[in-house]
């Protein structure tokens, strides 16, 4: 993975120094809340209900052993001993105090990290996929590509006040992992005829409030040309979004506002006057930075382990475990192994600081050191033996990270909630952990097969709900929180908004209301057809029909 | 006379703004010495300002540097004011006025004008930032110039370097 240079060094060192100097000022009144807000933000840190809040960044979701001990250390030094795996691969910390958040700042820079543009109305934290470089369809690694974006965005002088948050995404295989149709930029990896490396580049997409799928406006920009184009984008942008109304200030709101071939035209024109100017790539940058991400000392193994057969015959649970969290490896005798952060007894993506430590124990003894975080809030060991699974499927199962649920109903995506968030208009976990409950019987789980579960407490979708094959989006009603349910949504090749089913669910009654989704769906399925496909071929009557069906009383119903 | 910061340095200045860019305006008569006028004001009398050697024009963050395409060789000072320090469209202007337009006179960021924007200021191209008067104290604007430092090898290219840092320095594999 990338390793920092004295100049990344010296950028995040001066960082620190400078918010620093910040908090101070702040502290001492010669700054006021208006003026503090976007700093702090830009440096990750909320004000929340409890507490503020700090997200770390993690960019495109790599971590080392080191990095995650150190999270493990701040999670016991600064926070209640735990941290939460977000949707956009980074971590958040729900309880450090303002005053100690340079001093957690100055702890992240030692391990080459930070929390630089995590939040506020710039350029945030660029994602991915989390199998890059282990992936079998994978055409272009897209790490290195990840990491110019990271340097190029970070702290860049013009781009810091812009209309809105402006997120971007890069995928470089055959399946979209990275959830690239959903953001304001979304960067897809691909060669042109004469096998050259480019970008598909797709502008205008994102959730929240106004969900929207990006919308192609270059089929391919060779590599070269990657900042500049980017940066075409975000000076047309920064200069035509709007800025009268915050909630629709996204660039999705201006491309539609505009029409995307106009949107186009602009941009090809700003983009005209930058091509194969100075910040142009060069091949030796490119090569530095890609020198990085080459693959890790991989030994030539069988193709299968004898007493991992075995082990799969013989244990029923380490095999349950097998299908679902562990996936092929391009390499032979390798596996990828994804943790399970998803349980009945906690919130998704929450991992405490033991665990971290026996993470990055297990990434040290059997992944070469690395961890991946995925959008969907679990954790990635990218690089394990085949032969060393049954060993560390035992040690993960010891620490409550092996449950065996990964693209099943349990494995759901939540935000955090009106628990925690400031934003929130209704719960997350206590649903989450519901559906969970509802859903824990493994043979039901299994036989229920592929199936996403998004919630997000409030319409900026930080759970991805209108990608959810059944999406749940909390909304307050008078004080009183209710549930909008969707289904039909999707991410990867087939991104897709959910559509809404009817009017909103109480609390007490939207884990009924999934069950006889998921009901309605194993009763109309065909063979082999995962719930996505059957909302596809029949659409969404049959669901809606039988959702409402056996409700209680109708003046629990809210409108809409 | 206002304090401002020019090139990295405390400065007082004897500029004045005429900040109404009301239609109204265009009609006034303008006060004497070197003075700034809202665009507006500068497109409604151009060929009689034009005469006037201490004349600057400002820009809103939603003009159109392209108005001043004409007359960017003789003018030799353009401003951009902030309407709220968080509306970051001026950054921008700064950015188009200098390298498309290829501005070379003085660049000075008008309105709220913030020591934490300081840098980045400065790295769009502003060469004069001027905080409205009475939001700091000579020792807190002696401070301010610090931040004009804040990051000694910034990854973009700017103002400060036309090359970013990968074309600028040998990097470490």
């Amino acid at each position: 993975m990338y390793q920092y240079d004295q100049y990344d060094q010296q950028i995040v060192d001066e960082r620190v120094a400078q918010f620093l100097d910040q908090t101070r000022r702040y502290l001492a009144g010669e700054l006021s809340e208006d003026e503090f807000r976007p700093l702090r933000l830009q440096n990750g840190l909320y004000i929340q209900r409890h507490a503020p809040m700090l997200r770390v960044a993690i960019p495109y979701g790599l971590l080392s052993s080191r990095q995650l001990r150190k999270l493990a250390y701040i999670a016991r030094t600064y926070d209640r001993g735990y941290g939460h795996f977000t949707t956009r691969q980074n971590i958040q910390f729900n309880w450090p105090t303002l005053e100690s958040v340079p001093e957690i700042l100055a702890e992240l820079a030692t391990v080459q990290m930070h929390a630089i543009q995590t939040s506020g109305n710039c350029i945030r934290n660029i994602t991915s996929d989390p199998l890059a470089g282990v992936a079998g369809d994978e055409r272009v690694d897209p790490r290195p590509w990840c990491e110019i974006l990271r340097q190029w965005s970070s702290l860049h002088p013009e781009f810091a006040f812009l209309p809105r948050k402006f997120k971007i995404a890069v995928n470089g295989a055959a399946s979209d992992r990275a959830l690239t149709q959903a953001h304001d930029i979304g960067l897809d990896l691909k060669h042109d005829e004469a096998g050259k490396v480019g970008f598909r580049v797709l502008v205008g997409g994102g959730l929240g409030r106004t969900p929207v799928i990006g919308k192609e406006i270059a089929a391919f920009v060779p590599w070269q040309h990657l900042l500049t184009y980017c940066e075409a984008i975000l000076r047309v942008y920064n200069r035509f979004g709007r800025r009268d109304n915050l909630y629709k200030a996204r660039i999705k709101i201006l491309v539609n506002a505009i029409g995307i071939d106009a949107f186009r035209e602009q941009v090809e024109a700003e983009w005209a006057r930058l091509k194969d100017g100075p910040s142009t790539l060069t091949a030796a940058e490119v090569d530095r930075v890609s020198a990085h991400f080459i693959e890790p000392g991989y030994e030539n193994l069988p193709d299968e382990d004898l007493c991992l057969r075995h082990h799969l015959a013989d244990d029923k649970a380490f095999a349950a475990w097998a299908r679902r969290n562990v996936r092929a490896h391009k390499r032979r005798g390798y596996a990828i192994v994804t943790l399970s952060t998803k349980r009945r007894d906690a919130a998704p993506g929450d991992v405490t600081a033991e665990q971290m430590e026996r993470i990055a124990g297990w990434a040290d003894e059997f992944s070469f050191g690395r961890i991946r975080v995925t959008h969907e809030q679990n954790l990635v060991l990218a690089d394990v033996r085949r032969a060393d699974l049954y060993v560390l499927w035992h040690q993960v199962r010891a620490a409550g990270l092996a449950t065996p649920n990964i693209g099943l109903a349990s494995d759901l995506i939540a935000c955090p909630g009106s628990d925690f968030c400031n934003l929130g208009n209704a719960r997350s976990i206590p649903i989450a952990n519901a559906i969970q409950e509802r859903f824990d019987d493994l043979d039901t789980l299994h036989d229920i097969g592929e199936i996403e579960i998004n919630i997000s407490g409030c319409v900026n979708a930080c759970g991805h709900h209108h990608v959810g094959h059944i999406g749940i989006l909390g909304v307050d009603k008078n004080g009183e929180e209710f549930y909008q349910v969707t289904i039909g949504g999707a991410q990867g090749n087939r991104t897709a908004i959910g559509q809404v089913i009817g009017p909103s669910f109480p609390a007490d009654e939207v884990v009924d209301a999934v069950e006889r989704l998921v009901e309605t769906y194993l009763v109309h399925r065909n063979s082999g057809e995962r719930f996505i496909d059957t909302v596809r071929r029949i659409g969404v009557g049959s669901f809606r029909t039988h959702a409402y069906s056996g409700r209680q009383a109708e003046g629990k119903q809210a409108n809409g | 006379m206002a304090k401002l910061i020019r090139n990295g340095r405390l400065v007082t200045d004897d500029w004045q703004i005429v900040l109404s860019n009301d239609a109204a305006v265009t009609a006034l008569a303008l006060p004497t010495g070197r003075v700034i006028v809202p665009l507006a004001t500068w497109r409604a009398r151009r060929d009689e300002l034009r005469a006037r050697p201490d004349t600057g024009v400002w820009l809103d963050g939603a003009d159109d540097p392209e108005d001043l395409a004409d007359d960017i060789d003789r003018l030799t000072l353009i401003a951009v004011r902030f309407s709220k320090f968080s509306d970051g469209r001026g950054y921008s202007l700064a950015h188009l006025l200098r390298s498309r337009f290829q501005f070379s006179g003085e660049l000075r960021a008008i309105g709220e004008v913030l020591r934490d924007q300081f840098n980045y200021l400065k790295r769009c191209g502003f060469d004069t930032l001027q905080p409205q008067e009475g939001r700091y104290t000579d020792a807190q604007l002696e401070a301010s110039l610090a931040s004009l430092a804040d990051f000694t090898n910034p990854y973009q290219a700017g103002a400060i370097s036309a090359s970013p840092l990968f074309r600028l320095v040998r990097r470490a594999a």
